[in-house]
């Protein structure tokens, strides 16, 4: 069960990401992006991630994807539908570099079932404690507040930085 | 899950690449942006199932960041704009080597 959500979630996701990349008018890049980031925080909750799941649809999905929207109906940019792609020799070169790597990818993920790489790491059984101990928030809140607490509040001072820096670029006349 | 969610994550992360590079729409340049840092957070989470919360507290901080790089950007974006008209990177060429 949780592997077909996994797989129907990352179908989306990679559908909604090509989407991105491929639609012609910005707005509907926005609408697939949204695709995406919803599934992926489908598959934060399917990791047990779930308060992140939370952050990640308002935040994401909520916040930044509106102020995309405003600046574009803003800008008056949504139905701008001339194609602008560019391709180059260094372009076609860098694809078949990829290519090569997405190879060597496909490679490794043959037979994902005992995968050597999970020989490196501990089952996901600390976590489960952990998380039936302290709840979904009560695991990410305890640290948060305890060991990072100075990159916590060094992240209000980024914010209300970013806040200012915004105000004053966007204005007409500094 | 975890090879699965790092494979969808490296492949999440390529698309928001090849975005960036093919796409000349500042707007979209700057979706395929999000994209990539979206890749890396769900590496992230799939990690941390395995070795900790400490992964999804550095999610969390990348999610802040993401939102202040998005109002800065996206004041850029207008600023610029408001010059030059359109947002089609290859009209701004003043910092290019």
């Amino acid at each position: 069960m949780v592997d077909v959500l996994f797989y129907v979630f990352a179908a989306v996701a990679l559908g909604g990401g090509l989407g991105v990349v491929l639609a012609r008018s910005p707005v509907g890049s926005l609408l697939f992006m949204l695709a995406t980031l919803f599934s992926v925080a489908g598959i934060f909750v399917l990791l047990e991630a779930h308060f992140l799941a939370a952050i990640q649809v308002m935040v994401y999905a909520g916040a930044i994807m509106v102020l995309f929207l405003f600046v574009i109906m803003l800008l008056n940019l949504g139905h701008d539908f001339r194609k602008d792609f560019t391709f180059g020799a260094g372009m076609v070169a860098a694809f078949v570099v990829a290519g090569v790597m997405a190879g060597f990818l496909a490679r490794q993920f043959r037979g994902s079932g005992d995968h050597p790489l999970y020989a490196f790491f501990p089952g996901p059984e600390g976590m489960d404690a952990l998380l039936a101990e302290q709840g979904a928030v009560g695991a990410i809140a305890h640290p948060l507040f305890t060991d990072y607490v100075v990159a916590f509040e060094l992240t209000g001072i980024l914010l209300l930085m970013a806040l200012v820096g915004a105000i004053a670029i966007a204005k007409q006349r500094v | 899950m975890l090879v699965e969610a790092l494979v969808l994550s490296a492949l999440l992360f390529v698309i928001g690449t090849v975005g960036v590079l093919v796409r000349r729409n500042a707007i979209i340049m700057f979706l395929s942006i999000e994209l990539m840092l979206n890749a890396v957070n769900l590496s992230f989470v799939a990690f941390s199932r395995y070795l900790g919360i400490e992964g999804q507290l550095y999610v969390f901080f990348v999610m802040t960041v993401a939102a202040a790089e998005a109002a800065v950007g996206l004041a850029i974006i207008i600023a610029v704009f408001r010059h030059y008209e359109t947002v089609n990177v290859d009209n701004f060429n003043l910092l290019k080597w």
